[in-house]
């Protein structure tokens, strides 16, 4: 526990074991090429204003340590989080383990079935996957021990969605479906009339905090949680290491989803918005399908990790034949991005692939240029990107990682979070377990 | 190199728009030196000094001895050649770049110039052909210093550089007074190497023709409506582009530059205010050629600086931003001629004004945004500064109406001085009756500030905010442009003879008054004297009829009491006071103004033991009275007045000139050397006397002591406005505002509540 520096809300097995997590097992896996991740990404979809504070999020408070009381708090299975973004809705399933035999007599069909269902498929109709590699085991909740599971499918999908829902009965089992993100205000009354369910619905910033803490906090190790790129200016060198957020505070949170939100977090309960882009996954992803006519997050990433930026942009290089250095700037500094594809003679030479690479640095180095002057203007010196724009995207992660080490000269650092884009649910499910 | 060939072969439908001669383009070219060139992506700005001849108008006082001898007159005019410097700028397209380069060597008559300074990203490309071209030497500067460089120089020397643009309102320039301290500031340049103007109006165009909606994710796409607990709106952008990777169907050419336009505008903005906070900076400059002018980018860069800053910081752009390289690159190769030592001034004649890019707005303005576009600056003779007197020299706005946001007055305006040309060309005609050619001039004086006049009814912002006194000052700029210095210096003349051969009764009637009596007759007279105004068409109609019209007359035109703004009683009641320290007196016109209204009243100051300090124009303005000319006058009098005499004897009467040439006031510029001396003095009355100076401009002025502001409404419209009548007086006597009484004990909430409650 102390490990983490603060107390996790939830705890577990309190009274024979001092830790309250199995160190968890599962080793990432790299995505593979039959991956059956077709799916565009982008992530929750946050706002791209600057930012109203909304601050007095409410993480966690005292769990009781007792666990009959535990029993009598906590909600009947299933236990669910759901994040509806502007591209992506992610959900978070908490599959219990420790079932009893008298449990199990007693369970409706409805409820095993459902838990059948999703534990034992990995795609879930034309869109639906799981991210088998992000699945938490042994995890102990209000005292239950269960694997977490994490699915996303496109938020166009969510009629198919609440058909499914509703064919296996899924409002027979009274239960309360958390949902945050803008979704679960645009789809609330589709929920009720096409699903007969009521959505409690939770605002995405107080989820998303709330996920992030948690998830650092129960997994400790191995992989770790938290991470960040050593040696960032040297391609040939730059390796991901963990990193122990054991001291969180302040941090400057960087939620990249279709668009992007940037949080100060001074504690668990107290963060602001500090501002917003509209420059986001979803923009990349809207560009590259104009540019290039792909289709699909993985395969504009995929493009763009086959192509070469500098074709398309004009390099402070390109104007001044090399360094800028009465201003400080390096000669291979992007000057203009797409500077260079104003005349015809060099739009010929750039491949779609170039062009993808482009869009992606852009949209990267923006953020970053971003999220530097607001860590600046918060005097915060850690930053963790979270955000489905991440999701398999090495590439912008050690572009951010340079920009903030290299423009900082070493004073902020970029970390990451394996569970990129889930955070919201998480929150969204540790709302149902414990309501604030 | 393929950046330049299609410069060329996309210019040559522009070729045929070049409407202007190139002599009327690169003007003073003789005696040109000091060139420098900004070459951008697209646009080439050359910068270079010259010096300009033309005629001055002097007086000179005749030999005491030989006065009788000569004539009745008592100063002689003469119109002399003067040298002045002035810095020319000019701004083309890049495809004119080598017929600009042949046509300025072939012009280049005597220059000992051998280096050319430049700066722009397209400095490099072009250098071989300057250097050819011109034989001079190409000398590169670094571009961000020239921007800084130009900035300061066009915020410290011109009033109305910098605006605010606002889309929906009457007008969408508000221009903003200079800060007598420019500094800090953000000055946020959007270039980028685009090379093709046409092409990139033309996506401007598509833009503002297009639906951003279509492919931005907004967040009510995401929420279904607004996001209330952070206060997002539903209309927000929430993902720029976040419906183009979810639909399959097309997207029209229209919204995705409409979308590009916001993404780039609200990304500019966002990073603008990150640095301006960061860095505590509430002026935040934008330049470069993304906005050039275009209303589309100004609006949408506002708006964005004012969504982020929640309106605490306000966008600002500059009438001259496309310079400021060039002018930076010229300041850094001029250094040797100090040129930050002196204060310049817009030549209103000389320079084309701020014109709109909106091919929407005006298509006659498209044409001449694609061509050429000048900028001309007078150095001016003197250091100017602002009054040391004024309350709040930061919030001092000179002029009383702005012409640009009250359409009324200025379609009157307009029309009253395009209705006074006829006379003024009559009059410039007539003040040199020797010269023959006199006549071709001031037609092309008419044609030149007709022209203005029009281009001023399409765009009243050209050259700032538009106001009474630009209208004079323009019209003042081209006389001098086409040497009529001084068309009324006869008419001056002969009035002061006239008027000083009364000066000797006038007074001995005042000093048989009683002091009561007296006081009210001298005010009578400052007023009765400010009638003979030849800038009033109703004056001047009647001085052109009536040559009998004398001071009395003027006297029975006032309005009685009580005037339209009458503080009489007020003054009156402080003469019954301690004498004032020091009057700072801004004159008006010569003749019967000078001579019997204003001396008498000065006379009176003198007696009571208050120097004076008489602040006349530093070069002709209408009939106003010239420093030079009231030298003369005033030693002519004190040959007749012992109290004059005696005044400028012990110093107690002192003639400085305000650095200005222009019928009305500004009270921000005001020669160096003037200030000096209201500072030495601890002046602590200024009396500001006319239409121009009083009404037109500083009627609202506060100053930090006490003030006299006397005109006679010689306009029906301006009466009518003011709720008068032709020949009302205005007579405002003011006290400083009083410093605040200490602040009452804190009550917060009762405070809070009184000001949000309805």
């Amino acid at each position: 526990m102390a490990l983490n520096g603060h107390r996790g809300d939830i705890e577990v097995n309190n009274d024979e074991d001092e830790t309250p997590t199995k160190p968890l097992r599962s080793a990432r896996e790299e995505m593979t090429p039959d991956d059956p991740a077709d799916e565009p990404a982008g992530g929750t979809a946050t706002t791209g204003g600057p930012g109203a504070s909304a601050r007095g999020a409410s993480l966690h408070r005292p769990g009781t340590t007792r666990s009959d009381s535990l029993r009598r708090s906590r909600p009947p299975f299933p236990w669910f989080g759901m994040d509806i973004g502007g591209t992506l809705v992610k959900l978070v399933y908490f599959e219990p383990k420790d079932i009893t035999a008298e449990e199990e007599q007693e369970e409706v069909e409805n409820l095993k079935s459902i838990r059948r269902y999703l534990t034992s498929n990995t795609a879930y109709g034309q869109t639906g996957i799981r991210d088998v590699y992000l699945e938490l085991k042994d995890l102990s909740l209000c005292g239950r021990t269960g694997n977490l599971h994490f699915i996303r499918f496109p938020t166009y999908d969510l009629p198919a969605f609440l058909q499914m829902v509703r064919n296996k009965h899924f409002s027979s089992l009274h239960t309360t479906l958390c949902a945050t993100g803008g979704g679960a205000y645009k789809f609330e009354t589709d929920f009720r009339t096409m699903a007969d369910l009521q959505l409690q619905k939770l605002d995405e910033l107080d989820c998303l905090i709330r996920g992030v803490l948690f998830t650092e906090s129960v997994v400790v190790s191995d992989p770790s949680e938290c991470y960040y790129f050593e040696n960032p200016s040297d391609p040939e060198r730059c390796e991901q290491k963990p990193y122990g957020l054991q001291d969180p505070y302040p941090l400057l949170l960087v939620n990249i989803g279709s668009g992007v939100s940037i949080m100060a977090v001074y504690s668990e309960t107290d963060y602001k918005r500090v501002t917003g882009t509209s420059l986001g996954g979803g923009t990349f992803l809207g560009l590259c399908c104009l540019l290039t006519g792909c289709s699909t997050f993985e395969e504009a990433l995929e493009m763009a990790s086959e192509g070469e930026s500098t074709r398309v942009d004009k390099l402070v290089k390109d104007i001044y034949g090399g360094d800028y250095e009465r201003f400080g700037l390096p000669g291979w500094a992007v000057a203009s991005s797409f500077g260079n594809m104003l005349t015809s003679e060099k739009r010929e030479g750039v491949s779609k692939a170039d062009l993808a690479r482009a869009t992606l640095v852009t949209i990267t180095n923006n953020i970053g240029s971003i999220t530097r002057m607001c860590a600046l203007n918060e005097n915060i010196n850690k930053v963790v990107f979270v955000g489905n724009f991440l999701r398999v995207n090495t590439l912008s992660m050690k572009l951010l990682a340079y920009a903030m080490d290299y423009w900082s000269k070493g004073q902020l650092k970029a970390l990451f979070l394996r569970h990129e884009g889930y955070f919201g649910a998480v929150g969204a499910l540790l709302e149902l377990l414990h309501p604030s | 190199m393929a950046e330049l060939d299609r410069v060329e072969k996309s210019s040559h439908s522009l070729d045929k728009s070049i409407t202007l001669p190139p002599d009327e383009i690169f003007r003073n070219l003789e005696n040109a030196k000091r060139f420098a060139i900004d070459i951008g992506g697209s646009l080439t700005k050359l910068a270079y000094y010259s010096t300009v001849q033309h005629k001055v108008a002097k007086v000179r006082s005749f030999d005491n001895t030989a006065k009788e001898a000569s004539s009745e007159k008592l100063y002689e005019i003469s119109v002399q050649e003067e040298i002045t410097a002035r810095l020319h700028f000019i701004k083309f397209e890049n495809a004119y770049i080598e017929t600009c380069l042949d046509f300025i060597k072939d012009h280049l008559v005597n220059t000992d110039t051998k280096l050319i300074k430049a700066t722009g990203g397209g400095a490099h490309k072009f250098k071989d052909l300057i250097e050819k071209k011109l034989g001079l030497k190409v000398d590169k500067e670094d571009e961000m210093t020239c921007l800084i460089r130009g900035c300061n120089f066009v915020l410290r020397n011109i009033p109305h550089e910098a605006f605010i643009f606002t889309k929906h309102a009457d007008s969408e320039f508000r221009f903003q007074n200079t800060h007598p301290d420019i500094f800090p500031y953000l000055l946020v340049n959007i270039g980028s190497g685009v090379s093709i103007i046409k092409r990139f109006d033309e996506l401007l165009q598509l833009a503002s023709k297009g639906q951003h909606t279509n492919l931005d994710m907004l967040v009510k796409d995401i929420y279904g409506g607004s996001y209330g607990s952070l206060g997002l709106t539903g209309d927000l952008i929430a993902s720029s582009f976040g419906k183009s990777a979810t639909t399959d169907k097309e997207f029209s050419k229209e919204d995705i530059a409409k979308s590009l336009l916001h993404m780039i505008s609200n990304d500019i903005g966002q990073l603008a205010c990150l640095y301006a906070r960061l860095h505590s900076l509430t002026r935040v400059y934008f330049g470069g050629f993304f906005i050039r002018g275009h209303p589309v980018t100004m609006h949408t860069i506002t708006y964005s600086i004012n969504f982020f800053t929640k309106g605490e910081v306000q966008a600002l752009f500059l009438r001259h931003e496309g310079y400021l390289g060039a002018i930076g690159a010229f300041l850094k190769g001029a250094e040797e001629d100090n040129p930050n030592q002196y204060s310049w001034g817009e030549n209103y004649a000389g320079s084309s004004g701020l014109m709109s890019a909106s091919p929407d707005i005006n298509p006659m303005q498209r044409a001449r945004s694609g061509t050429f576009d000048m900028l001309e600056m007078d150095r001016l003779e003197r250091k100017l500064v602002n009054l040391p007197l004024l309350e709040d020299p930061s919030s001092y706005v000179p002029d009383t109406v702005d012409l640009t946001v009250d359409p009324l007055a200025r379609e009157y305006w307009l029309f009253c001085f395009e209705d006074a040309l006829d006379g003024v060309v009559k009059r410039a005609v007539a003040s040199q009756p020797d010269l023959p050619e006199a006549v071709e001039r001031a037609e092309k004086f008419r044609q030149k500030y007709r022209h203005k006049l029009q281009t001023l009814r399409q765009q009243p912002f050209a050259y700032g905010s538009l106001t009474v006194r630009s209208l004079l000052d323009t019209r003042e700029h081209c006389l001098n442009e086409f040497n009529f210095p001084d068309p009324y210096s006869k008419i001056k003349q002969r009035e002061n003879d006239a008027a000083l051969r009364c000066y000797q009764k006038a007074v001995a009637a005042l000093d048989a008054l009683g002091w009561e009596e007296k006081q009210f007759a001298l005010v009578r007279g400052v007023l009765a004297g400010n009638v003979f105004d030849w800038g009033a068409k109703a004056v001047s109609d009647v001085l052109e009829t009536d040559r009998d019209f004398g001071f009395e007359e003027a006297k029975q035109k006032l309005e009685e009491r009580p005037w339209l703004v009458d503080s009489y009683n007020q003054w009156l009641q402080r003469l019954k006071g301690p004498p004032h320290k020091c009057a700072v007196f801004f004159v008006d016109n010569s003749g019967m103004d000078i001579i019997l209204g204003v001396m008498p009243f000065v006379r009176e100051l003198l007696l009571r033991g208050t120097e004076v300090v008489l602040a006349s124009n530093s070069s002709p303005a209408l009939n106003d009275v010239t420093n030079g000319e009231l030298q003369i006058l005033t030693e002519t009098i004190a040959a007749m007045d012992p109290i004059i005499q005696a005044g400028l004897k012990e110093d107690r009467l002192v003639l400085v000139q305000t650095g200005s040439s222009s019928p009305c006031l500004d009270l921000g510029r005001l020669d160096k050397e003037l200030t000096i001396v209201v500072r030495e003095r601890r002046a602590d009355l200024v009396v500001i006397e006319g239409m121009g100076r009083a009404v037109h401009t500083n009627y609202f002025a506060r100053l930090s002591c006490e003030s006299l502001k006397m005109a006679v409404i010689k306009n029906p419209w301006l009466a009518e406005r003011l709720g008068g009548k032709l020949f009302s007086v205005v007579f405002k006597y003011e006290l400083p505002t009083p410093p605040p009484p200490a602040a009452p004990p804190m009550k917060e909430e009762e405070e809070e509540e009184a000001v949000f409650s309805p």
